[in-house]
């Protein structure tokens, strides 16, 4: 039987009513895994066993009648940036080659709670900083449309899993377009959530003040399932909050769009554009009211995300030293203190990361705070309140999610530049904390091409909703 | 354009260790970045007020207390460490 068209719900009610065994399922997709992962190389490790053990836990939990949590026995693919108790944690990088995670993220103790199936780790952009996925310190996933493209990034390898249907879902981070920019080039659902949403314990960090973990999954439907299981506050993560009661969605028909100007620009695919433009002339037939409107400080953005987000890596990086874990070459006995530091970070740690410390070091250092870190954290005020002032108007906006589809290897690896520029339609979202998720809109080229929906802080119902009628359009 | 003097004066405040390659291409790359973000300085930021927190949540605390429960954690955090004796981490010594 093929279980690769099936909803998470679907496969619910199919465990439920005995159809099929957790056990069968998760033998399926590892036989998926199998068939497709020499070419895709979506995933870092695997660990077979224990997710066979998994799935027979629920599966006996079925037997005795006892009645399963919706995602039990779901297969699912993590991050490598999120932690597993006893499972190594990369984050695709030299430096945590050999790392073993102490603790579970919060994320995880709730799908464990759930008794979801884990089968594996996914590749990614080294300490999620990358759009391609090719900042990894072990090796490139592809594409899977077409094995000569990048999978985007940094959660490349997430996105591909799904993709290729080796799992159900899968969980990545998003601190500038990290989980939609490759669900967009992949052809997948991505959810980045209101900030504080979900807890950031056990994710490693890049930019506190940006990321968030979210799902990867083939339906709208499903990223509202593994969201509403991994959300709420945590004590063990202070920024998070209370998500406040849901609200009820009307969904498309009479709702307000709004179309920012800002981010129909020139260097766009023009292909992209007409297809998005189409695209929401389907929603318009189909009863939404679509208005254009003006995020004036979009320009901004990715400057503002540049200054921020490499400031804040330098702090959060500057834990790799190589005393307390992680590479080091404190063993080595003619090293003194100093240069265990230089060293371990030289060896351990790839160029985007260097860059981006030496930048964020740089905009931090003496002399050069006001200029670039305040006057960065100023402008990101304005960013915010561009889309306070929208959503007075409008209950939802829609926008490309990134630019381009997905580009061949090594096409932008040489300008980092121009790599940065993949993000220009989803940092901002990050800036602001807003939720936002990406839906597969059409294809270029046969490339992907994902539609990015935002709505206002914590009102992700309203993205699933107005999503939900959207993909029955097409 | 940021010299070479200075990018490594930088890699030196950020404990990098960087060869005559990599003090090539951070100039090339940082100047690029920084030329680009320059942008800002014609944005208006009169009476704006800095986005301090992602959330508008003020202090958050918590007690202060050793987690009983969870023991064995301390244990394996320190086991991660490249060196330790008697459950510290072990450096380098640090006086002469």
């Amino acid at each position: 039987m093929d279980f690769t068209k099936l909803t998470i719900r679907e496969i619910n009610k199919s465990l439920k009513e005995k159809n099929v065994s957790a056990s069968e399922l998760t033998d399926f997709f590892i036989n998926q895994i199998k068939d497709k992962d020499e070419d895709i190389k979506a995933f870092l490790s695997n660990d077979f066993a224990s997710a066979k053990k998994q799935a027979k836990a629920v599966d006996e939990k079925i037997k005795s009648g006892v009645d399963i949590s919706i995602l039990a026995g779901v297969p699912s693919a993590i991050k490598d940036n999120i932690l597993i108790d006893g499972v190594k944690a990369t984050a695709s990088s030299k430096m945590l080659e050999n790392y073993i995670a102490t603790y579970d993220a919060t994320v995880i103790e709730k799908l464990k709670n759930q008794n979801s199936v884990f089968l594996g780790k996914t590749n990614m952009d080294e300490f999620a900083m990358g759009s391609s996925t090719e900042s990894s310190a072990f090796f490139k996933t592809k594409n899977p449309n077409d094995l000569n493209r990048v999978p985007g990034g940094s959660s490349g390898g997430s996105a591909a899993a799904v993709a290729s249907s080796e799992v159900v879902f899968a969980l990545g981070s998003d601190t500038g377009g990290s989980i939609r920019q490759p669900a967009s080039f992949c052809g997948v659902v991505g959810l980045k959530p209101t900030y504080g949403a979900v807890s950031r314990y056990g994710l490693i960090a890049m930019a506190s003040s940006l990321d968030q973990i979210g799902p990867l999954t083939k339906t709208v439907d499903d990223a509202r399932v593994v969201f509403e299981a991994i959300r709420g506050k945590d004590k063990r993560d202070a920024t998070s909050v209370i998500y406040p009661e849901k609200l009820q969605e009307r969904g498309l028909k009479g709702m307000k769009i709004g179309i920012p100007k800002e981010y129909f620009i020139d260097g766009m695919d023009k292909d992209v554009e007409k297809l998005i433009k189409s695209e929401i002339k389907k929603m318009e037939d189909a009863g939404a009211k679509i208005e254009e409107i003006t995020l004036p400080n979009t320009k901004s953005a990715l400057s503002v995300y540049y200054i921020i987000m490499p400031a804040e890596v330098s702090s959060n990086m500057a834990r790799y030293d190589g005393m307390k874990f992680g590479f080091s070459t404190h063993n080595n006995d003619t090293e003194d203190l100093l240069s265990v530091y230089l060293n371990s970070r030289a060896k351990g740690l790839g160029v985007e990361v260097k860059r981006r410390i030496m930048l964020g070091t740089y905009v931090l250092s003496a002399g050069y705070y006001d200029a670039y870190y305040k006057r960065a954290q100023q402008v990101r005020t304005k960013i915010t309140n561009d889309f306070k002032k929208a959503f007075e108007e409008v209950d939802i906006i829609v926008t490309p999610t990134a630019p381009t589809t997905a580009f061949l290897f090594g096409e932008k690896t040489d300008d980092p530049l121009a790599m940065y520029l993949e993000d220009i339609f989803t940092v901002p979202i990050n800036l602001a904390g807003l939720p936002a998720i990406s839906i597969p809109c059409g294809k270029v080229k046969n490339m992907p091409v994902g539609m990015q929906f935002i709505a206002p802080w914590f009102y992700e119902e309203r993205l699933f909703r107005s999503g939900e009628d959207y993909e029955k359009l097409k | 354009m940021i010299d070479k003097e200075k990018i490594k004066h930088i890699a030196s405040l950020a404990r990098l260790k960087v060869d005559d390659s990599e003090v090539e291409k951070f100039s090339k790359d940082l100047s690029a970045i920084l030329d680009y973000v320059a942008e800002l300085n014609e944005v208006d930021i009169s009476d704006i007020s800095p986005t301090l927190s992602a959330t508008s949540s003020q202090n958050v605390f918590r007690d202060d207390n050793v987690d009983e429960e969870n023991k064995d954690v301390a244990k394996r955090l320190v086991q991660s460490a490249p060196d330790s004796e008697n459950g510290y981490i072990k450096v380098k010594s640090i006086l002469k």
